[in-house]
């Protein structure tokens, strides 16, 4: 079979290239462009946004594709016409999952493009875990995917912690302060090639979590956000029209699940697809043992989380069984049976208002999102989920509004929970979430007693 | 003092409450989009009417009022909430609200879990849409209510999305379909659109609450939610206001309302929208451009009332408007009419015909030429010489002004067409799919909503110095685009020259979808009566940086193509086969509709009778109305397939019955889990062909609405099939596929793969059948045997793995022997068609398009016109494993490419895709199959299909397609 012709990644070029990174979780990404630089590779996140980056990816991707695609790739090709890179030294990196979702074409259509645009010179390395383009691809070493790991749990918590303490803090702006100080030191570490041991972090990650919960605050009961979404425009401020602020601007605590429940789900997947379809030894166990070891790393974070009065994240582990008897877990096209569960341990957790985010005509979330909705509130009637879809032209007037829809039914009901500290007995369904919201009720009184302990 | 104000998207409603909570004040008015002023006029007149209310409680709602109320600091109400607050306190006792605005669609839940529904962001609107639906029928609101009460029947119409609607609107306009039933049809598609798009599975029942304009205004929409609901809904006092109460109830600050209008007038002042350059920089530049197209003009000759010498007559009937143009036998331009389409266009070009006799006593007709929408029609019923596929007409037109023309585009009032033309002949035809018909007639009611004249507002639009940026994207979403600019305080001029502009990139980003002006082509035709507007155009040249040709004629291009398609054609001294004098004079129109049940597909006929006994019949999907016999099918391979899959009936079985639902993937499983449970020992019953029927019973439980079709009809065949007293119903969900060596990988889409998760999730229906959806893969036949042996036991204990053995064994054989079959006949109908001549057509989809409810009968409709239709999959094994520019990862879709590479070495096949609307896959796979197409010179043919029952813009396709293939033989003869 002939070749594809495009430029591929060579060792060498690690040498002469800069690769831009495409902005997709900003804090998570942040550390792992420090992570690429340790590694030797000179890079750059790109920040550049605007109505022109949606602009290219219409003009040179198929319209018809999903947003994502059209946002990263046009976020590359505003990067590259702006001047500001050598473009004969300039590569750029994607990653691809190689699912049966459309997303593992991006790096093709991103090769069209640029083609197209005239910048067929650029190589593109594929980021990618799946043995995809041996050829381009970035080597993933074990050291350095340990790093990786470690990053992604590092930007996780920092997420979560700002995340909690912003809508509460009684210094507006101490949180996002708090959370730049920690990522710059993240970050230096990174460069120094130190602080991803587990050791490391079970010393630096109370630390942090500790010097978060010192951030005064006054915990008035808010409404709980939970995000879930197809993982671009879940993250992606660029992608969601800055769903986060927004929320924050509404007066909502936002709950976004981190970045390595997505990464647990991929190493997880192929062991399921040996379970249901049949498969060898290696394909059946070698992600069991690749979960244990990232678990290890979960349980510093999630202890850290709890010691200092947050809610933690469940262990993957737990969330797993999360979508039994509501999705199959071999629904593993985009972010599949992960999103469902998701949707679920947010609910149970007290994030019962949720926003499904998803670019317009997504093929998984038809099922693992919009289409399991009414499964959701079935078992759980307190579950106030709103579908977001998002594309070049859905206005922002629009997302928002149903939105607020949302957040004023949520509103409500935190009223009412104020009003009713103790419920009376109801009808066994009222009873459930009842029951539920006094659960919720007591986490948050203990949280706030810890609180003062740590303020103390 | 309470004040409620709800600023929606046409109108905008106030309420004042005294402190007893009566209603002291109320009004309903439509804003145009002028929301600031009419807010803060509103806000003034209040005090002004009751000084008690200078100072009142005041709260915001509505979608257009959100932006504003945070602006101005006021308290908002989401406007749905608002709703539940007022009915809470106006209806108790309501289960359900229905509330229909402007542009939103809302259900609310208010017993057994409270939970609100409003239309996604695809779902278009109801209220604009009923009123862009009566502008189509030149009706207001109230008349399109009266006339839906006369109706007799109603018709299918989609009801997905207004431009949808619109587009299966017009051909029955066209076709002389009564407006009594269009618009009776048009309010079911209201309830349809807002059943399954925000139902949702969710049954309504008890008391239903009917609240906003459309449902207030019309009777006969009321009625027919009624009637497909099974309920008696009522329509409260104030039923406009809701939302507005709502608003006051809520709210709880204190304003002054003169000063809160202060803010407001402040804010208006402020322009913060996202805005371009201007079209024109200066008065001097305009006036260079009109110079330069002032020159496109067609040379006319007198045309006195002795005229003698031979003319040649053209009629363009098209979608919503009739043109006529007579030229002299040197293609000189001596007549032309162009009127708006009044629904039926025969009565109008027979006039213009009446008139050319009457006002020309000698004239002599050499050639008559329909073309457009109603070409058939007008042919038949005038007995003209010809009739051309429209882009034909169009390229002879261009040709005309600009001999090396390589590239024209035409926008016209419903739809829009490029084609690029290489060596002379049409290469490559963009048509606008059912999404974008954004074009002249968008403008148009654009005009009319914010109360302007079509060329009066496109003028304003010429020296807007900051044109809005409305995305390129569908009508609907400009709608919200527009609404989002005006309350940015955008003008008038800028929000026109803003559409202009939209309308252009629509055309080369979304249709044409090109990158670059130099892939276009530089000798440019523009054309259509939009082209007319000279923001339009200009934003067209500064787009693609191009100077085009825009013919002075260009809304008549069609009709001047045609006649001079019908001077090419004449011979030196014929005299056309028109109606003459006499016959002209008595000519007359009957129409008539029925069902043709001739056959299972009872097509909705509309049958023209004319006074000389001829007829014309419309809405059939094949010929056997109008010859009388059967399609044998013998050059379908669709039809094959069909009739093999419904070959397999139940054998009655010791375990029971399992269903089987005929949808997705079963369209090439079911052989084998038909046999596979055969031999286990079931009776399988598959459910039907899918029909309009199946898929109205299974749409209540959609959830996502923007899945596509052939999805959503699988909640019909479950329906279907929990009808049927089963044992179990069997449907697996299927990551994989049967890996056949073509690609990277082997996936189904994850549609196919995992829909019956959403069925799981969403069909009440299969809680009370034993549901089988467990996950297989039949890609490892070992595997599989040993796998589905654990899924059955489950179920059905008593089964033995010696039985799924042979059972496996057998079903793998049957599917097998099934891919041979249809491999066998395929090339079988292509020897024959070779052997005859024909051309043979790989319409090349997914299996599931061989259902006649999703293809549309676009099979049949090849084979009438004398080709021979194949499957890709008849094909695809003829071709090695070979490199694609993406990533082939799915099993159809690898199949798809291996047929384009096949058809490349044919010279007598060609490939049409089918591709359903709202499949992302397709957005990767035709690029793909274009490309490998393209390099080998081969056209390429793209069909869009979705609910859509309207075939005329695929037949436009086809014949266009033909007509560029027989023009390439010819060529090469």
């Amino acid at each position: 079979m002939e070749q594809l012709q495009y430029p591929r990644f060579t060792p060498e070029m690690k040498k002469t290239h800069k690769i831009l990174i495409p902005n997709m979780a900003p804090v998570q990404f942040r550390i792992l462009a420090a992570v690429m630089e340790q590694a030797g590779y000179t890079c750059e996140l790109l920040e550049n946004c605007g109505s022109q980056v949606s602009e290219l990816g219409l003009k040179y991707v198929h319209n018809d594709t999903c947003y994502p695609a059209l946002l990263v790739i046009g976020q590359f090709l505003d990067a590259l016409a702006s001047g500001k890179y050598d473009l004969d030294h300039t590569a750029l990196i994607i990653t691809q999952t190689g699912g049966g979702c459309r997303a593992s074409n991006y790096i093709y259509l991103l090769r069209k493009a640029l083609a197209k645009a005239g910048y067929g010179q650029v190589p593109v390395v594929s980021l990618n875990f799946s043995g995809l383009e041996k050829d381009s691809g970035f080597p993933l070493t074990l050291p350095l995917l340990r790093k990786l790991l470690a990053v992604i749990y590092y930007g996780d918590l920092l997420v979560a912690l700002k995340a909690q303490t912003e809508p509460y803090e009684i210094e507006k702006g101490s949180a996002a302060a708090m959370q730049e100080k920690w990522l710059d030191t993240i970050c230096r570490w990174v460069r120094e090639d130190k602080g991803y041991s587990s050791h490391a972090m079970k010393i630096a990650m109370p630390k942090i979590a500790a010097e978060f919960a010192a951030i005064p605050v006054r915990r008035i009961p808010k409404v709980k956000v939970g995000v879930v979404g197809e993982i671009y425009v879940k993250y992606s401020p660029l992608g969601n029209n800055d769903l986060e602020k927004f929320l924050a601007s509404q007066d909502c605590e936002v709950n976004l699940p981190g970045l390595m429940g997505f990464l647990q789900y991929c190493i997880y997947n192929p062991g399921e697809t040996a379970r249901l379809y049949g498969g060898g030894f290696l394909e059946k166990h070698v992600p069991t043992l690749a979960l244990q070891f990232i678990e290890s790393m979960e349980k510093v974070v999630i202890k850290v989380l709890k010691d200092n009065g947050y809610h933690a994240p469940l262990p993957f582990r737990e969330l797993v069984k999360l979508a039994d008897g509501i999705i199959g877990r071999g629904d593993k096209m985009g972010e599949g049976w992960l999103l469902t569960a998701e949707m679920i341990e947010l609910v149970q957790a007290g994030y019962e208002n949720i926003v499904c985010a998803q670019p317009f005509g997504c093929l998984p979330n038809h099922i693992c999102g919009k289409g399991m909705i009414n499964k959701i509130r079935e078992l759980y009637p307190q579950a106030n989920i709103t579908p977001i879809d998002y594309d070049p032209s859905a206005t922002r007037v629009n997302q928002e509004n149903r939105i607020k829809l949302m957040l004023a039914v949520a509103r409500e009901r935190l009223g009412e929970q104020r009003a009713e500290e103790i419920p009376a007995p109801q009808e066994p369904e009222k009873q459930l979430s009842a029951v539920q919201s006094l659960t919720a009720a007591v986490q948050s009184r203990t949280q706030d007693s810890n609180h003062a302990k740590a303020m103390v | 003092m309470k004040v409620g104000l709800d600023v929606g998207s046409t109108t905008i409603k106030c309420i004042v409450l005294d402190d007893a909570g009566q209603i002291l004040y109320s009004t309903y008015e439509r804003h145009f989009s002028h929301i600031l002023e009419k807010s803060e006029e509103l806000l003034r007149r209040i005090p002004a009417q009751f000084p008690a209310a200078s100072t009142a409680e005041l709260a915001i709602s509505g979608s257009a009022g959100m932006g504003m109320a945070e602006s101005v600091e006021i308290p908002f109400v989401q406007e749905v909430f608002a709703t539940r607050v007022a009915a809470n306190r106006l209806a108790p006792g309501t289960d359900v609200i229905i509330e229909l605005g402007g542009e939103d669609a809302k259900i609310l839940f208010l017993t057994g879990g409270m939970e609100v529904r409003m239309n996604g962001s695809c779902a278009g609107g109801t209220g604009a849409f009923i009123d862009q639906m009566a502008t189509l029928l030149k009706m207001t609101a109230d008349d399109m209510d009266a006339a839906a009460l006369r109706a007799e029947k109603t018709y299918t119409i989609a009801s997905r999305c207004g431009v949808f609607a619109k587009s299966d609107v017009q051909p029955l306009i066209n076709q002389g379909a009564k407006a009594e039933d269009i618009a009776a049809s048009i309010y079911q598609a209201v309830v349809n659109q807002t059943i399954a798009g925000l139902a949702q599975g969710r049954p309504i029942k008890g008391n239903v609450l009917y609240l906003g304009g459309p449902l207030t205004f019309s009777h006969c929409l009321r009625k027919s939610f009624d009637r497909t609901l099974g309920v008696t809904g009522t329509c409260p006092d104030n039923s406009l206001l809701f939302v507005a109460l709502g608003a006051a109830f809520y709210s709880d600050q204190m304003f002054n309302l003169a000063k809160v209008a202060d803010r407001l007038q402040e804010r208006g002042a402020s322009e913060t929208y996202r805005s371009q350059p201007p079209l024109f920089e200066s008065q001097a530049e305009y006036e260079a451009f009109r110079l330069r197209h002032a020159k496109a003009a067609v040379p006319r000759a007198p045309f006195g009332a002795d005229y003698a010498a031979p003319v040649h007559i053209g009629i363009d009937s098209g979608s919503t408007t009739v043109k006529v143009a007579v030229i002299d036998q040197e293609a000189r331009l001596l007549f032309t009419d162009y009127q708006p389409n009044l629904g039926n266009p025969v009565p109008l070009i027979r006039d213009v015909l009446q008139r050319l006799y009457d006002e020309h006593p000698a004239l002599h007709v050499a050639s008559v030429t329909t073309t457009g929408y109603g070409e058939d029609l007008a042919r038949s019923a005038f007995h003209a010489d010809y009739g051309v596929v429209e882009t034909v007409a169009h390229f002879a037109a261009a040709r005309h002004f600009l001999p090396n023309v390589d590239f024209i585009i035409d926008i016209g009032g419903q739809d829009m067409k490029c084609f690029k033309i290489e060596d002379g002949a049409i290469s490559n035809i963009f048509l606008n799919e059912a999404c974008s018909s954004g074009c002249g007639s968008f403008l148009q009611t654009f005009a009319q909503a914010l109360g302007h004249d079509v060329r009066e507002f496109a003028k304003l639009g010429l020296f807007a110095e900051r044109p809005v940026d409305l995305g390129s994207r569908c009508t609907v979403f400009m709608n919200s685009s527009v609404k989002q600019a005006q309350k940015d305080g955008a003008s008038i001029e800028n929000i026109s020259a803003g559409l202009s502009i939209s309308v252009v990139k629509n055309a080369i980003y979304k249709v044409i979808r090109a990158a670059s002006p130099e892939e276009l082509g530089r000798n440019v035709v523009v054309q259509g009566g939009t082209f007319y507007n000279e923001a339009v155009l200009r934003a067209f040249e500064k787009e693609m940086g191009v100077e085009v040709i825009r013919p002075d004629i260009a809304g008549l291009m069609g009709a001047f193509g045609a006649a001079l398609y019908g001077r090419g054609k004449a011979s030196a001294h014929q005299t056309s086969t028109l109606l003459d004098r006499k016959t002209l004079t008595d000519f007359r129109q009957e129409t008539e509709n029925r069902v043709c049940g001739l056959c299972g597909n009872n097509c909705q006929l509309t049958i023209n009778t004319f006074a000389d006994g001829g007829s014309f019949i419309s809405g059939n999907r094949c010929d056997r109305p109008v010859t009388g016999k059967a399609d044998t099918g013998t050059r379908n391979l669709y039809a094959y397939k069909r009739k093999l899959i419904l070959g397999y009936k139940p054998v009655p079985g010791k375990r029971g019955k399992i269903g089987l639902p005929l949808c997705l993937n079963f369209w090439e499983l079911l052989p084998f889990w038909h046999t596979f449970f055969t031999h286990l020992g079931f009776a399988v019953c598959h459910s039907p062909l899918s029909s309009r029927d199946l898929y109205l019973k299974g749409q209540a439980t959609i959830p996502s609405d923007t899945a596509c079709f052939p999805a959503k009809l699988a909640h019909g065949h479950i329906q279907f099939l929990s009808k049927l007293g089963l044992d179990a119903i069997f449907y697996p969900c299927m990551t994989y596929n049967i890996d056949e060596g073509l690609g990277d990988n082997h996936y189904n889409c994850p549609v196919v793969a995992y829909y019956p998760e959403v069925i799981a999730g969403n069909c009440p229906e299969v809680k009370q059948t034993k549901f089988i959806y467990d996950y297989v893969g039949l890609h490892r036949p070992k595997d599989f045997t040993k796998k589905i042996f654990d899924i059955l036991r489950r179920h059905f204990p008593d089964i033995s793995k010696k039985e799924i053995r042979d059972a496996s064994d057998a079903a793998y054989a049957e599917y097998a022997h099934h891919m041979s079959l249809v491999r066998k006949e395929g090339e079988r109908i292509i020897n024959q068609a070779r052997a005859e001549g024909r051309r043979i057509i790989v319409l090349a989809g997914r299996p599931y398009h061989v259902d006649p409810e999703v293809n549309h009968g676009i099979d049949t409709l090849i084979t009438r016109f004398g080709a021979a239709v194949v499957t890709e999959d008849s094909i695809s094994n003829r071709v090695e494993k070979f490199q694609t520019t993406v990533l082939n990862q799915w099993t159809y879709h690898s199949r798809l490419y291996a047929a384009a590479k096949y058809c490349c070495g044919q010279p007598d096949m060609d490939l049409v895709q089918l591709v359903s609307f709202g499949c992302g896959v397709d957005a990767i796979t035709t690029d793909e199959t274009q490309a490998i197409l393209q390099a080998k010179g081969k056209l390429y043919t793209q069909l869009k299909i979705d609910e859509i029952t309207n075939l005329g813009a695929v037949r436009i396709r086809l014949r266009s397609l033909f007509a560029a293939l027989d023009d390439e033989t010819r060529k090469e003869a």
